[in-house]
């Protein structure tokens, strides 16, 4: 019974990592309509700024928010230049050059930080939670993706700001027509995902250690989080994380062995989707014709 | 009166096709002009070029001053509101939340109620149906939520593209009778594109018949009206 709360337990305190990085992948696509994969990267990215400025002696909270608004200036800046060059290509070319900005800041990453695990601390690391079945990063994970959670409904929901971005990414000529700056809207989208990435990144990077590939499999998750609860939906890809989390555990614990719990959960995705397209929580909109 | 919008030589292109050879058309302050012509005349064109959503040569005075340079944002931001061919609604997005977005320019959350229960003031039904998905609304709700979404930011020219379309005659009536209230309260002046000349006549005071890019008899609504090849081209009888 221990082993089976453990498993849980621990289930969604990864889960909760695939969410934090799924959130970001929401917001551009929410905002854009995009799905960027090279969310994982730029998180990458922004862990070693961090890292960096934490073997400078930076101290740990400074760093994180100083990360933070470092990251969203990068994103910001790469939808103005790169993205923003193929606004009026086809859906696919973005698709490539989104893999080759993948492929980019990762050889970028091993280039200038090495190879080498790097240990990355945790701002709990040590405190004691009083049992022994959670530790104290893992409780931190899941607070931070919850608030991220809550402030990114609240942003989308209640400000004009919020309604703005979603009105720019559903119908972008009718936006401009209301003298909403589409432009902006689209980079601002790229920001805060960005943002969003590196609180991911610095989230993960205690768990598995600092190197260039640490984001690979993190970004397969948060993925086909994003997909489980519906790519538009940051509450649907929250719980899509949860769920993924803790099923991965169970099942590589009790049913198939650890070898074949990646294939298992992308199946059950598969699964889902063919049952429900737009996700467990995605609304599919109904259109007049 | 003097003019709140006038184009002069306007020649508008869809890539390296072009569309309109010359357009001279104008809106006096406080006025209706109506755009008419057949399919493919250049109506709509005009009303894109007006707006910055497609290329343009010659120049565009809004009150004044030239505006064929600007954004499309920048000539919303200076109050043109245009209620595009389709509509334009935010199909997935509430029908408040398409109100808001239309208001998206006004300053704080006053305006934004005031203009609210303006808006609401002409179109009651739409008030009822605040939450509902604007893309389920019926055909007729769905022009008056786009005529109330621009008329949301208080503009001062309304650019409207084919308000009857698709629509049945007692609907696109009460639309054409709301639209005389809202010219005449919100002291706000129209440019209308209209296939339904007969109904367009009726609401305009002046109008220009176009054809294949350009313009070719500009009138008051009541010469239009007289006029016998307008008559017979475009009116049927």
């Amino acid at each position: 019974m221990e082993l089976f709360v453990e498993q849980i337990s621990s289930g969604l305190a990864t889960g909760s990592i695939y969410a934090c990085l799924a959130l970001a992948l929401v917001m551009i696509f929410k905002s854009t309509n995009h799905i960027n994969f090279a969310q994982g990267e730029m998180a990458l990215l922004s862990t070693y700024f961090a890292w960096t400025l934490l073997a400078a002696g930076l101290p740990y909270w400074a760093t994180f928010l100083l990360t933070i608004v470092v990251s969203f200036i990068f994103g910001v800046v790469i939808e103005r230049t790169v993205v923003r060059a193929f606004s009026s290509a086809p859906h696919l070319s973005l698709v490539v050059v989104f893999v080759g900005l993948l492929l980019t800041f990762n050889a970028l990453a091993g280039w200038i930080w090495g190879f080498m695990l790097k240990d990355f601390p945790s701002p709990v690391r040590g405190l004691s939670t009083g049992t022994s079945l959670v530790d104290a990063h893992e409780l931190f994970v899941v607070a931070v993706t919850f608030v991220q959670l809550v402030a990114l409904f609240a942003f989308f929901r209640f400000t004009k700001l919020g309604l703005a971005m979603r009105g720019a990414a559903l119908n972008p000529a009718s936006a401009r027509l209301v003298g909403i700056r589409v432009g902006w809207m689209l980079a601002l989208g790229w920001g805060m995902a960005g943002a969003l990435g590196a609180v991911a990144g610095m989230l993960i990077a205690p768990v598995v250690y600092l190197d260039p590939n640490m984001m690979l499999g993190v970004l397969l998750y948060a993925f086909a989080s994003a997909m489980l609860g519906g790519l538009g939906n940051p509450a649907g890809a929250v719980a899509g994380g949860l769920i993924f989390g803790v099923l991965e555990n169970l099942m590589g614990t009790y049913v198939i062995g650890h070898e074949l719990k990646l294939s298992f959960a992308l199946a059950v995705v598969v699964a889902i989707l063919l049952v429900r397209p737009a996700g467990l929580f995605g609304v599919s909109a109904v259109r007049r014709v | 009166m003097p003019a709140i919008l006038q184009t002069v030589a306007l020649q508008a292109f869809y890539g390296s096709t072009q569309a309109l050879f010359g357009v001279d058309v104008a809106v006096e302050a406080g006025g209706i002009t109506a755009l008419l012509g057949a399919n493919g005349a250049g109506k709509t064109t005009t009303l894109r070029s007006i707006c910055a959503t497609i290329r343009t040569n010659g120049s565009i005075i809004f009150d004044g001053e030239r505006i064929d340079a600007l954004s499309t944002e920048d000539i919303a931001r200076r109050g043109v509101a245009h209620v595009p061919d389709g509509r334009g609604t935010f199909s997935e997005l509430s029908v408040e939340e398409n109100l808001q977005l239309g208001g998206y320019l006004l300053s704080g959350g006053r305006a934004y109620r005031d203009s609210f229960d303006r808006v609401m003031s002409y179109f009651p039904a739409l008030k009822e149906r605040r939450r509902q998905q604007a893309g389920t609304l019926s055909g007729g709700e769905q022009q008056m939520l786009a005529i109330s979404r621009a008329l949301m930011a208080r503009p001062r020219l309304l650019l409207l593209d084919e308000p009857s379309f698709g629509l049945a005659p007692l609907i696109v009536r009460e639309i054409f009778r709301i639209l005389r209230r809202i010219n005449q309260e919100e002291k706000v002046s129209v440019l209308l594109v209209e296939q339904n000349a007969r109904l367009a006549l009726d609401l305009a005071d002046h109008a220009c018949l176009i054809e294949t890019g350009t313009v070719v008899i500009s009138a008051t609504a009541d010469e239009m009206r007289d006029d016998e090849g307008v008559r017979r081209a475009y009116l049927g009888y």
